[in-house]
């Protein structure tokens, strides 16, 4: 079961190592659109600790949403879905390590660079901890979600935005509790609660979306 | 053995056929025919159990697909018309992650012969964007050299190829039904199977 | 315990076309008469709000479109899941037929909430959970509209609204709860509706005008039914049989 998961995983990484632009600019996007919004709401260090929160992280739901719909696309123009459709492991293992190597390339680095970003914003150092905790944490639930989304809307006119208005709001709960928790630092009322549950998120996320996602690949393939 | 019974096909307001049926026995190839159009690859794509038929039953080894999936996909090979193939890795990374996603284990000398017998020896760790369109289904054909599950399913297997090469598969396909295999497959060519039970089928 | 063949029978689109247009004008009528006695108690019978004067009586919209907006939703979940799991032809048109209804009712409740809110807290928006999360409906419902328009296959259409459906109907306690959490966590104002001291009088126009959109609902559902059946079926026996009958 563990072997077909990490087999999955070990080819995304492969294929994304061959291609790490598609990594990088996804990246820079998110830099890009956090560095955007002290420019257009002025530099009062005030006004950006308190909306750090909430721009890094809907900067972070905006570029994992960049990669989606390439999460199905590439193996499903070149035939190799089809291939994983019919090995004889279930899809919804192979679905969870194409989340997990989602993750590995999409969320994983928007944690590692969310700190610096966040002290463009002045957070402080407990909050920056918990800034990157969150991504950290949050970020395989956006996966996971996102991967029903780009099931859902595989081989589709206007696949890309469409992904979009189906996964973004399911995406609201991470949000909330995935800014909530550095907000919650931040004013010192501490993020534990907020932590625990987007944890619970993730876990539910992890384990139940492939499996939805795996039946929305069943009919895309029909 | 596989067994089809019955079988119906949709495909938006179009019935392709209805009360299709026939049996596929150890040792048997079938050559599906048809004009284009006629469902041949929906057919296909049904025995593989990705396409559900409207109506009508399909079984392997006397029990339907849809009740043990897990098997049936173990005992099964399918080739389409894509080629399963990574622009980005070499034929010889195709290949592994290939077979890993098959259950099976590959080990290299193995494979290194499988490709070098599709002619592409030397080429084993050029990423596969560099080569031709012909060379492309060389890689993915080269599966058929090692594979041996007992049911071939093919779509179109000889497209792309050149004489050599489809003489080539056509010495595969043979001793896959020499071991007892099945295969069932579409083809616009001609190509004559020196061993084996070949049947035509004809839908539409 | 229902009899598998007969379920199969009503769910087929033959027998279920005639049986609609039976039904669609009694419901049609029940709608109106439900809500002439619902905006009847609603507009005069009720007495004045002594503090919000008049304006409140938009609760009379407002609640029973929120109720209808989110019961509608599980109703369209419950024939996703129906659908999926019979793989009847039925299921999905309902979901389909039906959630153009679902959005108008979320939007009414939004457009309501506004209008309410203005003489209310003087603004026309207010961050409100209960106005949220009706936002995030209406957002779904979108959504799912969305993928099923974009999809030509009609039986893929019905089976992936069908997923998306269920992740949302999963979805819709997490996210009510988690911007109730939001809500509170921010002290946002909130819209304060159930009043220990609302008279039962108000209690029942609501109920009535609810019962007015549920019988709207199920008309403009069945019509709308109908017309899916017609536009998918068009090459079967039984519309051309049909068909050539209205005609002669």
């Amino acid at each position: 079961m563990l072997k077909i998961i990490f087999s999955v995983i070990a080819r995304d990484l492969q294929l994304a190592m061959r291609r790490q632009a598609d990594i990088v600019s996804a990246l820079f996007f998110f830099v890009i659109v956090v560095s955007l919004f002290p420019l257009g709401i002025g530099p009062e260090t005030d006004l950006l600790r308190k909306l750090a929160p909430g721009v890094l992280w809907v900067a972070a739901l905006l570029a994992t949403m960049l990669s989606l719909p390439r999460l199905f696309a590439d193996d499903h123009r070149d035939g190799t879905l089809e291939q994983l459709a019919l090995s004889p492991y279930p899809l919804g293992l192979i679905v969870t390590g194409k989340t997990i190597a989602h993750w590995l390339v999409s969320g994983l680095p928007l944690a590692l660079i969310a700190p610096i970003l966040g002290v463009q914003f002045d957070l402080a150092a407990d909050a920056l901890w918990v800034l990157t905790l969150t991504i950290l944490i949050g970020t395989p639930a956006l996966s996971g979600i996102g991967a029903i989304g780009a099931a859902l809307t595989l081989g589709l006119r206007g696949g890309g935005v469409l992904l979009s208005l189906l996964v973004l709001p399911l995406y609201i709960p991470v949000l909330i509790f995935g800014a909530g928790a550095v907000e919650a630092t931040v004013s010192g009322l501490g993020g534990d609660g907020h932590l625990s549950l987007l944890a619970a998120m993730t876990t539910a996320a992890i384990g139940f979306a492939p499996w939805a996602s795996a039946a929305a690949l069943k009919i895309a393939l029909e | 053995m596989l067994e089809a019974d019955n079988l119906e096909c949709l495909r938006g307001d179009n019935r392709l056929f209805a009360g299709l049926g026939f049996t596929l026995a150890p040792g048997e190839l079938i050559y599906l025919q048809g004009r284009n159009g006629a469902g041949k690859t929906s057919l296909l794509r049904m025995l593989i159990g990705l396409l559900p038929p409207e109506s009508g039953d399909i079984r392997w080894q006397g029990e339907s697909i849809g009740k043990q999936r897990d098997e049936y996909h173990a005992a099964l090979c399918y080739l389409g018309h894509h080629n399963a193939i990574k622009e980005e890795l070499t034929p010889l990374e195709n290949f592994h992650h290939a077979a890993r996603f098959a259950g099976q284990d590959m080990d290299e000398d193995a494979a290194l012969d499988a490709l070098a017998q599709v002619g592409l020896a030397g080429r084993e760790d050029l990423p596969c964007r560099y080569l031709s369109q012909g060379q492309k289904r060389r890689v993915a054909l080269a599966r058929l050299v090692v594979d041996r599950r007992p049911l071939w399913v093919l779509d179109e297997p000889f497209v792309a190829l050149d004489v050599a090469a489809v003489d080539w598969l056509a010495q595969i396909i043979s001793a896959h039904l020499q071991r007892g295999g099945m295969a069932i497959m579409t083809t616009h060519q001609a190509v004559e199977i020196p061993a084996g039970a070949v049947r035509e089928l004809r839908i539409g | 315990m229902i009899d598998r063949f007969n379920l199969y029978r009503f769910a087929s689109p033959a027998t279920f076309y005639p049986l609609a247009g039976k039904l669609i004008p009694w419901f049609a009528a029940a709608g109106v008469l439900f809500g002439l006695v619902g905006l009847y108690i609603g507009m005069l019978v009720a007495p004045t709000d002594f503090q919000q004067g008049e304006g409140y009586r938009i609760i009379f919209i407002h609640v029973p479109t929120s109720w209808m907006s989110m019961f509608i939703y599980l109703v369209m979940a419950f024939w996703a899941a129906i659908g999926l799991a019979f793989n009847t032809r039925l299921s999905g048109m309902m979901a389909q037929a039906l959630a153009p209804t679902g959005a108008l009712m979320a939007f009414l409740s939004l457009w309501t909430g506004a209008l309410w809110g203005k003489p209310m807290w003087g603004t026309w928006w207010v961050w409100d959970a209960r106005l949220t999360s009706e936002l995030i409906l209406l957002f779904l419902y979108i959504g799912y509209m969305a993928l099923v328009a974009a999809i030509d296959d009609p039986r893929r259409a019905d089976k992936a609204g069908g997923i998306l459906l269920l992740v949302g109907v999963v979805n819709i306690p997490i996210i009510y709860f988690s911007v109730k959490w939001w809500n509170t966590l921010h002290q946002g104002s909130s819209v304060n509706l159930t009043k220990s001291s609302m008279a039962e009088i108000m209690l029942w126009g609501m109920l009535l005008m609810a019962l007015a959109f549920w019988m709207y609902a199920i008309a403009v559902a069945l019509a709308r039914v109908r017309t899916l059946m017609l536009e998918r079926e068009r090459n079967a026996e039984w519309v051309r049989k049909m068909l050539s009958e209205e005609n002669a």
